[in-house]
């Protein structure tokens, strides 16, 4: 089993590390800051089983953070990355404590509520630049060596960063607290009755959530140069739901196909104005009716029915 | 700016009564939002879409149908909540089963569909409904517009009628017990899945009717549900789902709080209610009129 | 830096200077409209925006067959990073020379950096940032329709001059509507004009009645509302309401655009005093190009917006031609400061050396119902501000 999902972990980096020849690097450093951030969004709903619908405060302001740093304090790239992350740790922290007072629906409205106040906050502070956005980030060369202005260099480095984040996703999902996490989805009684800290184990983990979603965030920063009130809107937040649910709630590789498949939509039906926003939430219904488990869900649940003996979803 | 002890008491007046009209409209929607949660166990994300949809349709009905404001009141929330029967029939009703989360997902979708077709329609600046009653009167401390004193009076008018309804008649005590042993219920000889379908279709029209109540005071756009939505969650999460008083006073309440940031720090109106709702659950995660479940 | 990428395009030119057709990269000129399809701002620019620019480029065409141009269109959604994102493609992958509309300010900073990045040319005509022609400035962009400071200094310095001198501002409480108030402020203050108070409202707001109130209690002659679209149209639908305007104070907007006067109807704006830089009904040329306009776009009239992107295509054509090439960005940039603009919309005006294109721009009032002959027929023209004012 562990060996099957090791190869087919290898065989994706092999395609993601050639991709950039045959497909513009610039989409592709996109599709990968949405997919660790779908990746840091689904450590919550699909292994904790917590709807955040405010995931969008802690990658938008991230990016802020990210913007204001490197570009009016001059900090070198992987500072400002660093500063980005913890920050949004530690609003994690904050907005964490409060929202797992609540459980299922109650979450989510909490988190939502949260992050709009996050959303005005943004707008109105000087140093996030209003509307305007922070504008012209540099792109500063990384360790003070490697350069990144150039757009397949930089690919490699986002790259990196996500591959960074995914593992450790992974490795947390796996290790002794995952399976806690995992225990607390499935029964949270139980878990209590255990005598686990249900609390503690969800404050962790909506914290190392937060602080991946914001370093996607930030490190989108560096694709697109700029920090914008796109990234803390709720709408966001949206918008990372349905790429977790599209890839597969609770799968490791859903979110990546997820934001993969979502953001190629974005980019090649952009012609049809008003209409993306029908076909989304189309995408939103369809889904939640008959296709629960999303695309590799689906896929997994195809191929186990073949061999019986395989595990669930890894 | 006017500071803290610059506004004279009447001002001071005139902003809370101001206040209570926007609190007329979270007490509607959040009153709706409570009744569908109530029997369905569901979060209704698509009820600032049908508000938005009882606006502009009491704009489709005046322009094309010719049918004024007043009878715009009545029919645009039967439609819209037909419509909402529908849904439940068709879309929502397989979900029951599972997760309530699921519930919230599809009505999210919904939502973003909604707005897609009325951009589509409407376009995106959205229109402009007509005042039915203009004219107001001097009260002394403010002018009063005729118009938002009918708000008022109607929408306290529902919220009450709703409460004896559910609280007092037969039809309300079936629905309560419906809500505590649906089994027990059904057993008794009672449709519940027909009693859930009407629940959702009546909270769908009460959404509807805050939107037809309005479209004359703001502009009519398809951004207006997305908007108004996030503000009735937190008011709904201040209040607690335990009530239908409470989540009425509690909207009520929260729109003359707001009005009153907006006299002496309007920067802040905007997250004033975020605020109180972050306050609420620390020290009481329930909510106000909540019972913890 | 401007030296050098004229000498760039010096150089540019000699090398594309062979034929006719080999001066343009791959053989043609391609234009890329990027503009809000689907959002708020989508009928104030968005398809009529593409529709203006094909216009342009068929009166263009007229006398000069054998010429390969091309339009397309996307949609930016209001997003700095699908701007960031498309502008990147297009100049990169999709060989587009020039971008143009960009509506909404935060997408056209993008675009004005990466313009300058990639060499190539952004020409403004929706957004309103002065920025853009003041510390963002770049050798690579022409803000052609109007902006920040212009709509401040119209509607300040006509409206204090004719008598509204003590001002109270409703202000969006974020960088657009604290500019807007400032400069406009200032502007009323140099006229001897008073400002007897200000609110910030949160931005969007639903309800501006409170806000209303502490205007009505200032007792001001003018109130100006330092905001846009839907704030703006809301802010006024309740003035209304409250009997604000019949009370005998004067709403000026400091950023309306004819589309927010027809979506809140006569009855409801009558008596709104703002500038805009272009309106249909001016003159034959106006009216000739608002009928064909309306035509193709179900009824819709064209905003200021609309006209500055054919505007702004005419000259980039005009200066591309006279400069033999549109390899170099910032040649044909400077190209186009250095030719006089001239065309059916905007008539003569000058592109200045930040890259702001000059011309009249009009204090404008909205007629009462009784006064609109037509549909559309919205405005009553209160003075004419010349392009060296402006």
């Amino acid at each position: 089993m562990k060996s099957r999902e090791v190869l087919i972990g290898l065989l994706i980096l092999a395609g993601l590390l050639v991709a950039p020849t045959a497909i513009y690097p610039v989409f592709l450093m996109k599709v990968l800051c949405f997919a660790l951030f779908a990746c840091a969004f689904n450590l919550l709903i699909g292994y904790v089983g917590l709807l955040s619908f405010g995931h969008a405060m802690f990658f938008g302001f991230a990016a802020y953070i990210a913007g204001h740093t490197i570009k009016v304090l001059g900090w070198p790239t992987e500072l400002g990355l660093a500063a980005a992350t913890a920050t949004a740790a530690l609003m994690g922290l904050a907005v964490g404590l409060i929202a797992i007072r609540r459980q299922g629906i109650y979450f989510a409205m909490v988190t939502l509520a949260l992050s709009q106040m996050v959303f005005f906050f943004c707008l109105q502070s000087k140093f996030t630049g209003g509307e305007d956005g922070i504008q012209a980030i540099p792109r500063r060369p990384v360790f003070g060596v490697i350069d990144i202005q150039n757009d397949i260099t930089l690919y490699y480095f986002v790259l990196a960063i996500f591959v960074a984040g995914f593992l450790l996703i992974y490795r947390t999902i796996h290790s002794p607290f995952g399976q806690v996490l995992k225990a607390i989805r499935e029964n949270e009684p139980r878990a209590i009755s255990l005598g686990y800290r249900i609390d503690h184990y969800k404050l962790l983990a909506f914290v190392l959530s937060a602080g991946l979603a914001g370093l996607a965030g930030a490190t989108k920063v560096l694709v697109f140069q700029l920090a914008s009130l796109t990234d803390v809107q709720w709408q966001m937040s949206g918008e990372v739901v349905l790429m977790t649910l599209v890839g597969g709630m609770g799968t490791v590789l859903g979110p990546v196909v997820g934001a993969a498949v979502i953001i190629s939509m974005q980019n090649y039906l952009k012609g049809l104005g008003e209409w993306v926003l029908v076909i989304q939430g189309l995408i939103f219904v369809i889904t939640v009716l008959v296709f629960r488990r999303g695309v590799v869900g689906e896929i997994w649940a195809a191929m186990t029915r073949r061999k019986p003996e395989s595990g669930p979803p890894a | 700016m006017f500071e803290l002890l610059g506004v004279p008491p009447q001002a001071l007046f005139g902003q809370l009564f101001l206040g209570l009209i926007n609190g007329a409209f979270y007490a509607l929607l959040s009153l709706g939002l409570a009744v569908i949660f109530g029997m369905l166990n569901v979060i209704n994300f698509a009820h600032g879409a049908q508000y938005m949809m009882g606006a502009f349709g009491a704009w489709v009905l005046l322009k094309y149908v010719g049918i004024p404001y007043w009878g715009a009141l009545v029919i645009v929330p039967v439609i819209v909540g037909a419509l909402g029967v529908v849904l439940e029939r068709l879309l929502l009703s397989r979900l029951y089963h599972l997760d309530h989360l699921y519930g919230l997902l599809l009505t999210f979708g919904l939502a973003i569909i909604f707005e897609g077709i009325a951009r589509y329609a409407f376009g995106a600046s959205g229109v402009s409904y007509e005042n039915p009653i203009p004219g107001g009167v001097n009260l002394g401390f403010m002018f009063l517009p005729w118009y938002r004193a009918w708000v008022i009076v109607f929408s306290l008018a529902v919220c009450l009628g709703t409460w004896l309804m559910i609280e007092k008649t037969k039809l309300g005590s079936y629905l309560r017990a419906a809500v505590e042993r649906p089994d027990l219920v059904q057993a008794m000889g009672i449709n519940v899945p027909l009693m859930i379908t009407l629940t959702y279709g009546f909270g769908v029209a009460l959404a509807a009717l805050a939107g037809v109540l309005a479209a004359p005071v703001y502009s009519v756009t398809p951004k207006i549900g997305a908007e108004i939505i996030i503000v009735v969650f937190a008011v709904v999460v201040i209040g607690g789902m335990g009530s239908i008083l409470g989540s009425v006073v509690t909207g009520f309440g929260l729109g003359m709080v707001e009005g009153l940031t907006k006299v002496f720090y309007p920067e802040a109106s905007n997250i004033v209610i975020f605020v109180i709702m972050a306050i609420v659950l620390i020290a009481r995660p329930a909510g106000l009129f909540g019972t913890a479940k | 830096m401007r030296l050098r990428s004229l000498m760039l395009g010096v150089a540019a030119a000699a090398l594309f200077g062979a034929s006719a057709q080999a001066q343009m990269t791959d053989g043609g000129i391609k234009i890329g409209v990027l503009t809000d399809m689907s959002g708020t701002y989508s009928d104030l620019s968005g398809g009529g925006s593409v529709w203006a620019a094909k216009r342009a480029v068929e009166d263009y065409l007229k006398d000069k067959p054998g010429l390969k141009i091309e339009v397309i269109g996307a949609d930016h959604q209001n997003k700095a990073d699908i701007s960031a994102n498309t502008a990147r493609q297009w100049y990169d992958v999709d060989k587009v020379d020039v971008i143009v509309d960009l509506v909404t300010s935060s997408t056209a900073l993008a675009v004005n950096q990466i313009a300058k990045e990639k060499n190539k040319v952004a020409l403004v005509s929706g957004a309103a940032s002065s920025a853009l022609t003041g510390k963002d400035c770049t050798a690579n962009t022409i803000h052609w329709t109007y902006d920040t400071w212009s709509l401040a200094n119209g509607t300040g310095n006509a409206i204090t001059k004719t008598g509204g001198d003590s001002w109270f501002f409703l202000t969006a409480d974020y960088a657009f509507g604290q500019a807007l108030e400032k400069d406009t402020a200032a502007v009323v203050e140099k006229n001897g004009g008073k400002i007897l108070g200000k609110v910030r409202h949160p931005f969007p707001a639903q309800d501006f009645s409170s806000f209303l109130l502490q205007a009505q209690a200032s007792k001001a002659k003018i109130i100006g509302l330092a905001n846009a679209g839907a704030d703006t149209t809301n802010a006024i639908k309740q003035a209304s309401e409250f009997g604000i305007v019949s009370g005998g104070q004067s709403l000026a907007g400091l950023l309306v655009f004819i589309t927010d006067v027809h979506a809140l109807g006569l009855k409801t704006a009558q008596g709104l005093i703002f500038t805009e830089a272009w309106y249909w009904d001016a003159n034959d040329n106006n009216r000739a190009f608002a009928k064909e306009y309306s035509a193709a776009n179900g009824g819709k009239f064209p905003t200021m917006v609309h006209a500055g992107v054919y505007s702004s295509v005419i000259h980039y054509l005009k200066s591309v031609e006279a400069l033999k090439g549109d390899a170099d960005g910032a040649a044909v940039v400077a190209k186009m400061k250095e030719l006089p603009t001239d065309d059916k919309l905007y008539g003569k005006g000058t592109v200045r050396a930040d890259g702001r294109k000059i011309h009249d721009m009009y204090l404008f009032e909205v007629k009462k119902p009784a006064e609109s002959k037509g549909p559309w027929d919205y405005y009553k023209t209160r003075a004419t501000i010349p392009a060296a004012e402006a």
